[in-house]
């Protein structure tokens, strides 16, 4: 099953390299807030499931591909 | 038994900073031995470990992220686990966050800038191992390298970290912007340590500034002292 993982700085937390992405839009002429780079996974996962396929890559983050203290994570499950 | 107390400096793909702390450990009177990442336990009579600087695993992930898979690890958490000084320098400190066995994470620099000069640094607790060469509120200069060494702790954690006197070290000017200008701290039992500054580079006034070696020549001592002690 195609998991994707995405990884954010968490809520709160200062990402200076979103702030220097968005300067750099700006300075090409967006008008753009808000910017944060994280960090995106793709993994194929043997699961009977999407939930367990989402179980399995909830772990995953939590042991290594995310830092809870500094890092959040989204997973979405492509459906077959 | 040798009057050098042994220390492992281990070597991850990716150090560069593993052979600096040897030579500065054997100026300081170590028996400095080099321990690849692939070892399954540490020489004999190791009196201390110390994670050297680098790249271990090229940053992959998050940096230390890795390394703390490398079967060597599983022998320095039993060390620790018993007591053993273990001194994390740069990525090395990294390498202890990632592993659960020092508190905290490493971000990048507040102004993404690599970090490359020397810094002063105030010593906040001289009741570890590792300082206690140093007098309360000592001001060491010490040179630091780094994109990624900015220390986080949320709030709680950090309130936590700082009643039980974990916060060892504090930068004395801007570095980072690490929280509460932290740089470097020691776990409870206060035997694990790590800093983002690198002593190793500091063991001698011709390179600009000796203090780092107050800090790695205390070490030395807990190591020798640890070895002469009855097993």
């Amino acid at each position: 099953m195609r998991v994707t993982v995405l990884v954010r700085p968490k809520q709160g937390i200062l990402d200076p390299q979103g702030e220097a992405v968005e300067g750099s839009l700006r300075k090409l002429g967006f008008s753009v807030g808000g910017a944060r780079v994280g960090r995106l996974v793709d993994l194929d996962i043997e699961a009977r499931t999407p939930d367990e396929a989402k179980t399995q890559a909830e772990r995953m983050c939590r042991e290594l591909l995310a830092n809870p203290l500094i890092e959040s994570f989204e997973i979405e499950v492509e459906e077959e | 038994m040798s009057l050098r107390p042994r220390i492992a400096v281990l070597v991850f793909p990716g150090s560069n900073d593993d052979r600096d702390a040897a030579w500065a450990l054997g100026a300081l009177g170590a028996d400095a031995q080099l321990v690849w990442h692939a070892e399954t336990g540490l020489p004999r009579e190791t009196g201390a470990v110390v994670l050297p600087g680098g790249f271990s695993y090229g940053d992959y992930l998050r940096c230390g992220a890795i390394a703390r898979f490398a079967p060597v690890l599983d022998a320095v958490r039993a060390f620790a686990d018993d007591g053993g000084p273990v001194l994390g320098i740069c990525n090395g400190f990294q390498i202890l966050c990632e592993a659960g066995l020092l508190p905290g994470a490493l971000r990048r620099n507040r102004d993404l800038e690599f970090v490359c000069r020397d810094v002063r640094i105030a010593v906040e607790r001289t009741d570890t191992v590792f300082t206690a060469r140093c007098e309360p509120g000592q001001e060491l200069t010490i040179p630091v390298k780094h994109g990624e060494g900015s220390w986080y702790a949320d709030e709680q954690l950090y309130g936590e970290l700082e009643a039980a006197g974990q916060l060892v070290l504090r930068y004395a000017e801007d570095c980072n912007g690490s929280v509460g200008d932290v740089a470097g701290v020691c776990n409870e039992r206060r035997n694990v340590f790590g800093l983002m500054p690198h002593p190793e580079h500091a063991v001698d006034p011709l390179l600009g500034s000796g203090d780092g070696a107050l800090l790695l020549a205390a070490l030395v001592e807990a190591a020798r002292e640890r070895t002469l002690a009855p097993a």
